[in-house]
């Protein structure tokens, strides 16, 4: 029964999506303000039905009712509440099923906080964001239903793949999700404002704090997916430019340029086309993304039990809304007003730079994640495009921008001085340089790019702290002075701060994995020991564990510091699902400072021993650190005065500070 | 510099950043996309010396020896044509006699191919898509369901 409420909930909100589509925009024709009004409160019902549904279903996996067709195909009986629920989404159907959920929320969130929105706008964007949940929530009802029955009912489920019977499953896809639906607003407002022929800076100042979150989330999503399948698979990676990874890769890159743009927009009223157009291609990513990992064209961790119908229903949905959106922008984009002109050497400048650099990467990633499915197609020939061309097209147009990064917002709006702000960022540049000359001797193994590339990260972190420093005047006023100003800093600031500091946290990380790394594969018998990057490990021996779903050969391992001192023991095992006779590979990882002692277990040889793969990783934290850095930066952003629209006193003495401040 | 200066230095500066982004991405393209063979399939192949590619197929039965420390012999096949594979690492969880797994490497000059990583597919649900493509398209595939 509760089955069927989340089924007809479900076939409601569809329903109620195809009302939130049509009479709000039928309102903007025809001038009514009745009907337009109809948008908030359908919005927020059709949420409240996903929700019911959604919790219908995990109802169901709570209660492991195998006679749902997706619960038996994904749980056990004997599998741990933690993943009964989250198992929830650890398939294609209840995944999607998550997607409408988050859909349904972003709409709730613009009838709830778009009080201050012009009525026509926030019936034109609540229109648009149904008719996206139209096209979904039809995929999930027509090709995906996660209700569907079977009979008779089987006695025992047939498990959750074990690979994602782990706390990351928990919080990677739902992060994931509200970063790339997220855009979804963004894409709504632009086309909103493509219907309407007006765009204004008002629009800005409303879209940029929903793209703020939906990039917070996504950034917190790739970080958490990144980290997961670095201590999940075994391999001891944390990024592989598989197609899947570049699938949310893409959107971030151009999304991260969308909250540059829209900045410009907002303070000059320049860029405006530019940014409506990176709003809809953001968006357009997230739901290439949603095609690539979901239609099963490409094998990974995320292609679940494939279906062609689901492939071509989702790729109508993409030609439906990328060319609709494109051709509608083709239309209107001319008549909307062009912004004022600017001094290519300005803040401006900077951040269409900025714009270039990252619009350029993102095609880029989009090039080599899609070429080898075009020859496919096109020749049958299947080619790999892998980690070898990324690194040598994404990483030399991703360097110049890092070196840019601290100039950008030193630089004055309408015309900056290059050579002010290159004397202004000489003790930056003077670390920086510092770190690369100490790393290079200092470090053993260390190659000339490498502390170059440390150097790049250092540079990044001072040229964030300068920003900070000179914007609050420390050194040229007293302290107290200084302090007073530091704290009546706008939040944005601190914002921009931020994110740029942890861009060069992540960098230090990326850098000193990838190039001061140590690996070493030995086959070791109990009590034999061996030397990795200063530390001694001694490996104890095997025991079998019986755990609630699986069985597993632990391996223990001992590890001793230079001195001889021990430090404390890992345990690394090869566990074995027993319901799909699954066996993983659980690394063992000692954590220490920022780096990390990664150990994982082979196959035992003839001897007597095993085969170990043991990984020293120098800073492989930071990289998920300056993640959380750079979130907590979108944060602050976020809080700052001038994104709350309804607070237009303060804004205007914020304005009026602003460029005294960066004159300064 | 007037309006229209300004406008096509940016213009200016922003097409030979595009053209120099496009000539490295072509350059990669051809330089660093390894293509996919089945056993069958290198006969008609020309390949140059030390190219990689990548070889999939399915464990031979019988063929997987471990030899000193880390390293490990197997054939790959099609059913019909095989090929002896020189790996030396550690071995993905899935991999087994008789399933299907993707390899990446070279060949050596006595015919072995000698692969730097391998690939077995991620669950018990499907073959890699390389491989079942492949062996659909030799007739040699074998539904298990």
């Amino acid at each position: 029964m509760i089955v069927e409420t989340g089924h007809f909930a479900l076939v409601l909100a569809f329903a109620l999506s195809l009302v939130q589509f049509a009479v709000p925009l039928a309102g903007t024709r025809l001038g009514d303000q009745r009907l337009m009004a109809v948008a908030g409160p359908v919005a927020v019902a059709g949420f409240a039905l996903t929700a019911l549904s959604f919790a219908a279903l995990t109802a169901a996996y709570v209660q492991s009712d195998f006679s749902v067709a997706n619960v038996w195909e994904n749980s056990h009986s004997l599998k741990p509440m933690l993943y009964k629920v989250t198992g929830v989404w650890g398939n294609h159907e209840g995944s999607m099923l998550l997607w409408v959920l988050i859909l349904a929320f972003f709409g709730a969130l613009v009838a709830w906080f778009g009080a201050n929105l012009p009525a026509t706008l926030r019936a034109n964007v609540l229109s648009v964001q149904g008719l996206i949940g139209a096209a979904f929530f039809l995929f999930v009802l027509a090709t995906s239903n996660p209700f569907a029955r079977i009979d008779p009912a089987p006695m025992e489920g047939r498990d959750l793949n074990p690979i994602l019977q782990d706390i990351g499953l928990a919080i990677h896809p739902p992060l994931l999700y509200l970063g790339y639906v997220g855009f979804s607003i963004c894409f709504s407002f632009a086309v909103a404002a493509l219907i309407e022929g007006r765009i204004d800076a008002a629009w800005a100042r409303w879209v940029r704090p929903w793209t703020l979150a939906a990039w917070v989330f996504l950034t917190g999503g790739i970080a958490m997916g990144s980290y997961w399948a670095y201590y999940e698979l075994g391999w001891g990676g944390w990024w592989f430019w598989d197609p899947v990874e570049n699938a949310s890769f893409l959107p971030w890159l151009s999304g991260t340029a969308l909250l540059h743009s829209a900045i410009v927009m907002e303070k000059r009223s320049a860029l405006k086309i530019w940014t409506l157009l990176l709003a809809i291609l953001t968006f357009s990513l997230s739901l290439l993304g949603t095609f690539l990992v979901r239609s099963g064209v490409l094998t990974s961790v995320h292609a679940f039990a494939t279906d062609p119908s689901r492939g071509l229903f989702i790729l109508m949905i993409l030609i439906l809304f990328i060319g609709g959106s494109l051709a509608l922008f083709a239309l209107r984009a001319s008549s909307l007003t062009q912004g004022g002109l600017f001094h290519p050497v300005s803040r401006e400048g900077a951040l269409v730079l900025n714009n270039l650099f990252l619009t350029t990467a993102t095609a880029t990633v989009l090039i080599g994640t899609l070429y080898p499915l075009l020859i496919e197609a096109v020749t049958g020939e299947k080619i790999s495009v892998g980690a070898p061309f990324f690194n040598l097209t994404f990483i030399p147009l991703v360097m110049p921008l890092l070196l840019a990064v601290p100039f950008g917002p030193l630089m004055a709006w309408k015309r900056g001085d290059l050579y002010a702000v290159a004397q202004r960022l000489f003790a930056a540049f003077g670390g920086a340089l510092l770190v690369v000359l100490l790393s290079f001797f200092f470090v053993d193994g260390i190659g000339v790019l490498a502390a170059f590339g440390i150097g790049v990260a250092a540079w990044l972190m001072l040229g964030a702290v300068t920003d900070l420093a000179l914007k609050s005047g420390i050194g040229s006023v007293g302290a107290a002075v200084a302090w007073r100003r530091f704290v009546g800093l706008p939040r944005s600031v601190f914002g921009t701060a931020l994110a740029h500091f942890g861009l060069g946290v992540t960098t230090l990380g990326i850098v000193a994995v990838t190039t001061l790394e140590v690996e070493r594969i030995v086959t070791m018998r109990p009590g034999e020991t061996m030397p990795i990057a200063g530390y001694t490990l001694r490996f104890e021996g095997i025991q079998p564990f019986q755990g609630p779903n699986f069985t597993e050969e632990q391996g223990r391992f001992v590890y001793f510091d230079a001195a001889g001192r021990e430090r404390g023991a890992i345990m690394s095992s090869k566990r074995l699902y027993t319901a799909r006779q699954m066996p993983t590979t659980e690394a063992g990882i000692a954590t220490r400072g920022f780096s990390q002692l990664y150990v994982a277990l082979g196959d035992p040889t003839s001897d007597g021993g095993v085969v170990v793969r043991v990984w020293w990783k120098p800073l492989v934290l930071l990289i998920w650190l300056g993640g959380v850095v750079m979130m907590a930066g979108g944060t602050m952003s976020l809080l700052d005065r001038r994104l709350r629209v309804g607070a237009p006193s303060a804004r205007r003495s914020k304005d009026v500070l602003k460029p005294q401040v960066a004159a300064e | 510099m007037t309006r229209k200066q300004k406008r096509l230095s940016v213009i200016g500066g922003a097409m030979v950043f595009l053209a120099l982004a496009s000539g490295l991405t072509l350059y990669a393209l051809g330089q660093k996309t390894s293509y996919f063979f089945m056993p069958g399939e290198l006969q008609a192949a020309v390949l140059e010396p030390g190219q990689r590619i990548r070889l999939g197929g399915l464990v031979e039965k019988g063929t997987v020896v471990r030899g000193e420390g880390t390293a490990v012999a197997f054939a790959v096949t099609d059913q019909v044509h095989s090929v002896k594979v020189a790996y030396s690492g550690i071995l993905p969880d899935l991999f087994r006699e008789e399933q299907g797994v993707v390899t990446e490497g070279t060949f050596r000059e006595d015919g072995v191919f000698v692969a730097d990583s391998v690939l077995a597919k991620h669950d018990e649900n499907y073959m890699p898509k390389e491989v079942a493509d492949g062996l659909k398209a030799t007739g040699l595939w074998q539904d298990d369901d």
